[in-house]
């Protein structure tokens, strides 16, 4: 495809009234940020369009970026044309020919926004269909259910002609809803919460809870390979790795075995929150599902979440298992998620797990560990940031790899 | 000090040195051990592989790390003959090869192999036609080396590779470890089964080299141990010479066209320089594309070549009598014999060996002081010998 333009579109974001303009530029910083490592690729509006002016910037390199995008519904390769007949029609055919795969009906559609061009709409779109259709004999007609609509757009200086449309991720841009806490365990669910959470618009931390050393470092390789994935999507991720082994070694000594699960999570909520606070977001966003394991069930989210009034994001709460990984895979996290490397949830897991917590009682327990809030504010005080980036871009910047210098 | 002794061996880059030290104290781990250190170490060693399998168009399992260019032959020679005894007992070479070549074909004839060593024409080159002749239905493998440590010849390995593609059964093994880094040779390209290089001889740290061994060919290992490379070389990875290896090799790639062509001018002035030189002969053809880049070989009929070494040492200046590795004998060079030379003409040998880091001046200079010993020592041949 030999595009010159890409032309983009966004759905939801039309619904947003008066705070459509702040969409709107948040929409082109993160296609910005996409576009980085193609620094030829301009974005332009016009006409109340939104354009990337390629530059020479190879088209599929761009597109594959663009369909990491979120708050884009589609966008479509342009290629444009003078404005005189002969142009028009030379590059309408062009199109037709590089659609893969070939339509066999189409239909022409003309806009005119420049009222002096000679030809109205209607005779536009006669002359056009007339020049291709015999150039093109397996190709017909159909205005009702046109496998592809070729679309003109003649504009005061030029003429824009496509017709694919390729959709994008929809969603919001990214950080137009602000920023929350990814608690991210290394399985298959939470990467899945994570970029769904992305996909509304929401810029995340991740953090990761680590218990070295009973999980190994390739565990803790294997958050960062899951980070660089997210990263992909939002060009870098801050990582924050917190150390907790020494709270879990000591509620495993001191606490009732069926209830250790909810107070290793109520533990790792606090400390989520306050991580939270110190880096001002404003969400925790967990890959909870509903009745997967016994700290998911009613009473024990209940009991889990009631440690912060922050708002909770569980965007994978009611799907089923078969559509998380699905996802996964789409996003390629599965891959990772399934490499065998025992995390901190799976480590000294008791035998019967309550489902029904009694929050009464966990409360009197913890009332009893005198030591727990040093720990906590030790734990913050200990943890680990680094900032992934997206492993996908060759030319990220300032990434030192140690060991490329050496070779 | 002038240094003209480059394939004996070249002083490490400071990349490479640097690469060195900063590997054995950041990744001293064993890459084959389960925690991060030997994580860290394993995913080092398989890019440095990848690095050194780039460089010859190769696939990294192709790459097998040793301590050097003697056991990579060592390995290549008898790794394959072992392997392939079964369908016979019959080896090919030349006269020519270095003595890691040449000594394993002799222990394998004395374990009851038959062995051809072909000699070489007078300007040091083998006749391909002249392997061709000697291949015979029991012929398991041919040895020939790519360019000549003692003259610098180069000898015709990509068209005897051509000629063994209809002889399937025959292994090529190529010691091409004076022209890694110098000429563009690659194996898989050029029909070559097995082909040695050594990281010191392109500015890489001594003690490592790899062979490159095609992924069909099988070769009995030498050494009984752990089943590192692949089970043909046992042994914990040299993780810090293997990384300087790929830097030596990587920088070397990069600038071997570049070189190349420097080195040939610098070559060039030197032959000028040394045919005005009474009483001295130059060594090997004069055809440029016959001859490395980096090596000059002249005799000097009637002096003995250590005193020529010697006399050179008093300007400062290091050149080299044959092969380091045998310059210690008294005899005369088996090489320079099987080019048809006669015993004195080949106890006289002078080699001279560059690198692209010489200047022109060097060169001046060189051939300046090579005039004033010649005629030193030419004078005192006259006298009575310089014993």
């Amino acid at each position: 495809m030999n595009a010159d333009l890409i032309l983009l579109r966004y759905g939801e974001l039309s619904l947003k009234g008066r705070n459509r303009y702040k969409f709107e530029q948040a929409l082109l910083d993160h296609v910005r940020r996409m576009l980085k490592p193609h620094p030829r690729a301009e974005i332009r509006q016009t006409n109340g369009r939104v354009l990337i002016e390629l530059n020479g910037e190879p088209y599929e390199a761009v597109r594959e970026r663009l369909g990491r995008g979120f708050g884009l519904s589609s966008f479509s390769p342009v290629m444009r044309a003078d404005l005189d007949l002969e142009s028009i029609r030379r590059t309408a055919l062009e199109a037709v020919r590089s659609m893969d795969p070939a339509p066999r009906t189409f239909k022409v559609q003309v806009r005119r926004p420049n009222k002096s061009f000679p030809y109205d709409s209607p005779r536009l779109n006669h002359l056009v269909a007339s020049y291709i259709l015999p150039r093109c004999p397996e190709l017909k007609v159909d205005v009702h259910h046109p496998d592809a609509v070729l679309q003109i757009e003649v504009r005061d200086d030029e003429a824009y002609v496509f017709s694919q449309v390729v959709r994008g991720l929809g969603g919001f841009p990214l950080g137009s809803s602000g920023k929350a806490m990814l608690m991210l365990s290394g399985g298959i669910d939470s990467p899945v919460a994570g970029w769904m959470a992305m996909r509304r618009g929401v810029l995340l931390e991740a953090v990761h809870f680590h218990s070295f050393p009973y999980t190994s470092e390739r565990a803790k390789q294997k958050v960062i390979d899951l980070c660089g994935r997210l990263a992909e999507y939002s060009g870098e991720i801050r990582l924050h790795l917190v150390h907790f082994a020494d709270i879990q070694t000591r509620l495993l000594k001191e606490a009732n075995e069926n209830l250790l699960i909810t107070l290793m999570r109520r533990a790792m909520m606090r400390i989520t929150e306050r991580l939270a606070l110190k880096h001002k977001a404003l969400g925790i966003v967990t890959g909870e599902n509903l009745g997967q394991v016994a700290s998911q069930t009613l009473p024990s989210l209940h009991a889990i979440g009631s440690v912060t009034t922050l708002p909770i994001i569980r965007p994978l709460i009611t799907m089923d298992k078969e559509e998380i990984i699905r996802v996964a895979e789409q996003i390629g996290t599965y891959e990772i998620s399934i490499l065998p490397y025992e995390d901190c949830c799976t480590l000294f897991v008791p035998k019967h797990p309550s489902t029904n917590p009694n929050l009464h009682v966990i409360l009197q327990l913890e009332e009893r560990m005198s030591w727990l809030e040093e720990y906590l504010a030790e734990a913050v005080e200990r943890t680990e940031t680094m900032v992934i980036a997206d492993a996908s871009d060759p030319h990220r910047p300032n990434v030192s790899d140690p060991m490329e210098q050496l070779l | 000090m002038l240094y003209f002794d480059h394939a004996a061996t070249t002083p490490p880059l400071p990349e490479v040195v640097d690469s060195v030290a900063r590997t054995m104290t950041q990744y001293f781990g064993n890459p084959s051990s389960l925690h991060r250190l030997g994580k860290e170490a394993e995913t080092l060693l398989r890019r440095a592989r990848e690095v050194i399998a780039g460089a010859l168009r190769a696939q990294p399992g192709e790459i097998i790390f040793t301590s050097g260019g003697t056991e990579g032959n060592n390995l290549a020679v008898k790794g394959a003959a072992l392997q392939y005894r079964g369908r016979g007992r019959h080896i090919i070479t030349t006269q020519i090869e270095h003595p890691s070549v040449y000594e394993a074909c002799r222990q394998l004839e004395r374990e009851g192999y038959e062995v051809t060593y072909l000699p070489a024409d007078a300007s040091g080159r083998i006749d391909p036609e002249a392997v061709r002749a000697a291949i015979r239905k029991d012929t398991i493998l041919v040895s020939v080396m790519h360019v000549n440590n003692e003259t610098g010849a180069i000898q015709p390995v990509e068209e005897i590779g051509r000629m063994l593609k209809s002889e399937p059964r025959i292994v090529l093994h190529v010691d091409a470890v004076q022209s890694v880094g110098k000429l563009e040779l690659y194996p898989e390209q050029a029909g070559i089964d097995l082909m040695t290089g050594s990281a010191h001889k392109i500015h890489g740290p001594r003690g490592i080299g790899f062979l490159y061994c095609r992924s069909s060919i099988r070769l009995t290992p030498l050494l009984s141990g752990g089943g590192q490379e692949g089970g043909v070389r046992s042994g914990t990875e040299a993780l810090p010479l293997i990384a300087g290896m790929a830097k030596a090799v990587r920088l070397a790639a990069e600038s071997l066209r570049d070189n190349r062509s420097r080195l040939f001018r610098l070559r060039g002035r030197l032959v000028d320089g040394l045919e005005g030189i009474p009483g001295l002969k130059l060594t090997g053809a004069r055809e440029e594309d016959r001859m490395a880049p980096h090596i000059v070989h002249f005799t000097f009929p009637g002096v003995k070549s250590e005193v020529f070494v010697h006399a050179l040492e008093e300007y400062d200046i290091y050149v080299s009598t044959r092969s380091a590795c045998s310059s210690g004998s008294d005899e005369p060079s088996r090489v320079l014999l099987a080019m048809g030379m006669t015993p004195e003409e080949a106890s006289s040998g002078i080699r001279i060996s560059l690198s692209a880091q010489h200047t022109e001046e060097d060169i001046d200079l060189l051939v300046d002081r090579l005039r004033a010993v010649a005629e030193r020592l030419r004078s005192l041949h006259r006298q009575g010998g310089t014993r």
